[in-house]
């Protein structure tokens, strides 16, 4: 990485006040759910729809934990849970050992401003009337932190740190394409010299070429600044290359976590299999099927606001028992796991990514398919 | 200044004649800021019950080249040239009604997003079973069995009941399969998917391509699919067409575009994205610079101010002639056949792992 080597060195953060092993961020219990106004004449509460519901994680200092799952699954909310852009129902938020569940703004000042947020659209999340010079200075404007040499000074840096030219400081937005937009976007996540940074999807909204770019960046100023990263993504192949440890989210709930490695090469979750058997993967051993397994789900994720009792998954699991209605499986570490691989399954599949035949549980598909092999 | 060859393109005469062939297909739009040249030159054949994956960036002019061949474009403010031939039928500027017998009958399409494409007003069974209706000229309830048929097909779960809700009442999954049983209900022989599943979720995504080549096999349809996801190609299609900046860059089977891709742009898009079985804790590999913009296009190859091999080609090559996309296994490059090789199993090769 010499060639990218910039002026980041003297803002290396020395890992402060958290004694090691202690988490930079905890989350125990979180849920949210957003009530359902329905009725006539007077409206109430007639059903929530259950977004995040219990959910435990933990981010340590400097290290990237990736948050995957389908739309709907409740990562994004997680996202701006943590950020307290919007009020938990239940649950805590640590921030280094300090409870910010319910702090108020004043308490928040101070911690908002160690933990920023990177948005999905590059389009809609910068002000088209302010300046970039005025964008990425706003944090420090609002915190009132004046850098030696001068905010401007300071944002011609970041510029230059996320690889825009310092000239373009009072340029606005729509001068730009999306993935310089985004570059934006990270260099105001970075005007406070952030502990850790909320990514919500950040480069699905870009050109593929752009992509790599953009997470380049992420990858160095995580690298470089020490920053921990809260990547919350759909791409499983982003985030694998992203993130150290990952956790797979379905329906408001972590169905598994671990290391790169144990949730990539060692699923045990049903969903999990699944998910990764669906990645199309440019591939010569694609073309040819081998290699992976291939299952194919039924229909689609269920709604929230009636989540089915027991293991989410069952109603979508090809290993679903009478057990897996009536208990909802604990997330913890099953036999054969690695320390901190954890899954929450009642009946966990091999730990393997391949298999001799396919789980094709799409109706139309298998009468399809078995159509073809009768002929 | 840009030399065109006028031969450019034309893939060898197979004998026999291809299903559909377009040849030196020119897109222009006039708008306020000046003329977009969406598609420029683009020629390619496909045959029947094969599918032709088209790659690309947004604005390479992928989703253009697919509306004109269906005829979809406002003949006002549109200016098309070249041929678009089906089945022996000239299509470009062939009247409207030509065009009206053809669209969801022998020709039919899947759009990106199903919501937008769907109407609000009408139930889905209904506007299933509209093109079969006005192709076949059946009554309103055989079109209604038709399309309860085929929901069925498309495995839309208590098709008899579903075939009468309204598109807001459907998944975004089964709103696609919909989309789907409107395509076939004619059982078209040519269908093009315009970045079918990219609004899906990954898991429904797999379904739906699984479904559509199932059902290719059986309706022995020949599918245009477009898209981005290089990785949803290699699942898809035959042969591959790799479209940049609206021209036709590369061009070859999957296993030869994927395995021994030619082209500079081709080798950017392949060793930028991430899998799931690369090496991690290396970077990426991305291609510098933004997509050109359509309203003024670069000079010569499109692709030279983001090449990194411009360089090798002697002269002014890159920036001042066109380079031609010859027939068959092709890429439109003035790097020489040898200098490709080396290239790619020098720098290339080790980065796609």
């Amino acid at each position: 990485m010499s060639d990218e080597t910039t002026t980041l060195e003297k803002s290396v953060p020395q890992p402060r006040d958290s004694a090691p092993g202690e988490p930079l961020l905890e989350v125990k219990g979180l849920t949210k759910h957003f009530p359902i106004f329905g009725g006539f004449p007077i409206k109430r509460k007639v059903g929530a729809v259950k977004a995040v519901d219990g959910l435990d994680l933990a981010v340590h200092a400097g290290e990237s934990f990736g948050l995957v799952g389908e739309s709907g699954c409740g990562k994004s909310t997680t996202g701006r849970l943590i950020t307290r852009l919007q009020e938990p129902t239940d649950g805590r938020i640590l921030y280094r050992g300090k409870d910010i569940t319910h702090a108020n703004r004043k308490q928040l000042m101070p911690v908002r401003s160690e933990i920023q947020m990177i948005f999905q659209d590059p389009y809609s999340s910068l002000n088209p009337r302010q300046t970039v010079g005025t964008i990425i200075g706003g944090p420090m404007e609002i915190n009132g932190i004046n850098p030696p040499g001068g905010r401007e000074k300071r944002i011609r840096e970041l510029l230059e740190t996320v690889g825009l030219n310092p000239e373009h400081y009072n340029r606005f937005p729509h001068e730009f394409s999306g993935g310089q937009r985004q570059r934006i976007g990270v260099a105001r996540a970075l005007a406070l010299e952030p502990k850790l940074i909320v990514a919500d999807e950040p480069v699905s909204a870009l050109d593929v070429s752009i992509q790599a770019q953009v997470v380049n960046l992420l990858q160095k100023v995580k690298r470089e600044m020490g920053i921990a990263f809260l990547f919350i993504a759909h791409d499983l192949a982003v985030v694998r290359h992203f993130s150290e440890r990952v956790a797979v989210m379905y329906l408001g709930k972590i169905v598994e976590v671990g290391d790169r490695d144990s949730i990539y090469n060692r699923p045990r979750h049903p969903y999990t299999h699944a998910l990764l058997s669906a990645v199309p993967e440019a591939s010569v051993e694609e073309i040819e099927g081998e290699g992976r397994e291939r299952i194919r789900l039924a229909g689609d994720v269920p709604s929230p606001v009636n989540p089915p009792s027991g293991c989410r998954f069952r109603t979508r699991c090809w290993k679903a028992q009478d057990k897996c209605a009536t208990e909802e499986p604990p997330l913890v570490q099953i036999g054969g796991n690695r320390d901190g691989h954890l899954t929450a399954c009642h009946f966990p599949e091999d730990p393997t990514t391949v298999r001799d035949e396919a789980v094709i549980l799409d109706p139309a598909l298998a009468s399809l398919e078995t159509s073809h092999t009768d002929d | 200044m840009t030399t065109l060859t006028q031969t450019e393109g034309t893939p060898a005469p197979t004998g026999a004649d291809p299903f559909l062939s377009v040849r030196d297909l020119y897109v222009r739009f006039s708008t306020e800021d000046g003329i977009v040249k969406a598609v420029d030159g683009l020629s390619f054949d496909l045959e029947r019950g094969k599918t032709l994956g088209i790659v690309g960036e947004s604005g390479s002019g992928k989703s253009v080249t697919n509306l004109s061949v269906l005829g979809l474009h406002n003949p006002q403010s549109t200016e098309i040239r070249g041929e678009i031939v089906l089945d022996g039928q000239e299509l470009t500027g062939a009247p409207e009604k030509t065009l009206e017998g053809l669209r969801g009958n022998k020709m039919a399409m899947i759009f990106q997003d199903p919501l937008t494409a769907l109407s609000p007003y009408y139930t889905v069974g209904r506007q299933i079973a509209e093109p079969f209706i006005k192709h076949t000229g059946v009554s309103r309830r055989e079109g209604r069995l038709r399309a309860i048929e085929m929901l069925t097909k498309v495995g839309i779960p208590q098709p008899k009941l579903r075939v009468d809700d309204y598109p807001h009442q459907f998944s975004g999954g089964m709103r696609q399969r919909a989309m789907i049983a409107m395509a076939l209900i004619c059982n078209p022989s040519l269908l093009i998917a315009d970045e079918p599943t990219t609004a899906l979720d990954v898991t429904v995504q797999a379904q739906i391509l699984d479904l559509l080549k199932d059902l290719q096999q059986e309706f022995g349809s020949a599918i245009i699919f477009i898209t981005h996801d290089l990785g949803v190609i290699a699942n898809m299609a035959d042969d591959i067409l790799v479209m940049y900046g609206g021209r036709a860059i590369e061009r070859g089977s999957v296993k030869e575009i994927l395995t021994t891709p030619q082209h500079p742009y081709t080798w950017g898009l392949l060793s930028s994205m991430p899998r799931l079985s690369s090496d991690i804790d290396v970077p990426l590999h991305p291609i510098p610079g933004t997509p050109p913009s359509l309203l003024n296009p670069p000079s010569g190859c499109p692709f030279h101010p983001r090449c990194a091999f411009t360089d090798k080609v002697d002269g002014n090559r890159c920036s001042g002639e066109r380079p031609a996309l010859p027939a068959g296994r092709s890429a439109a490059c003035h790097l020489t056949a040898e200098q490709k090789q080396s290239i790619f199993i020098e720098s290339i090769q080790p980065r796609l792992g």
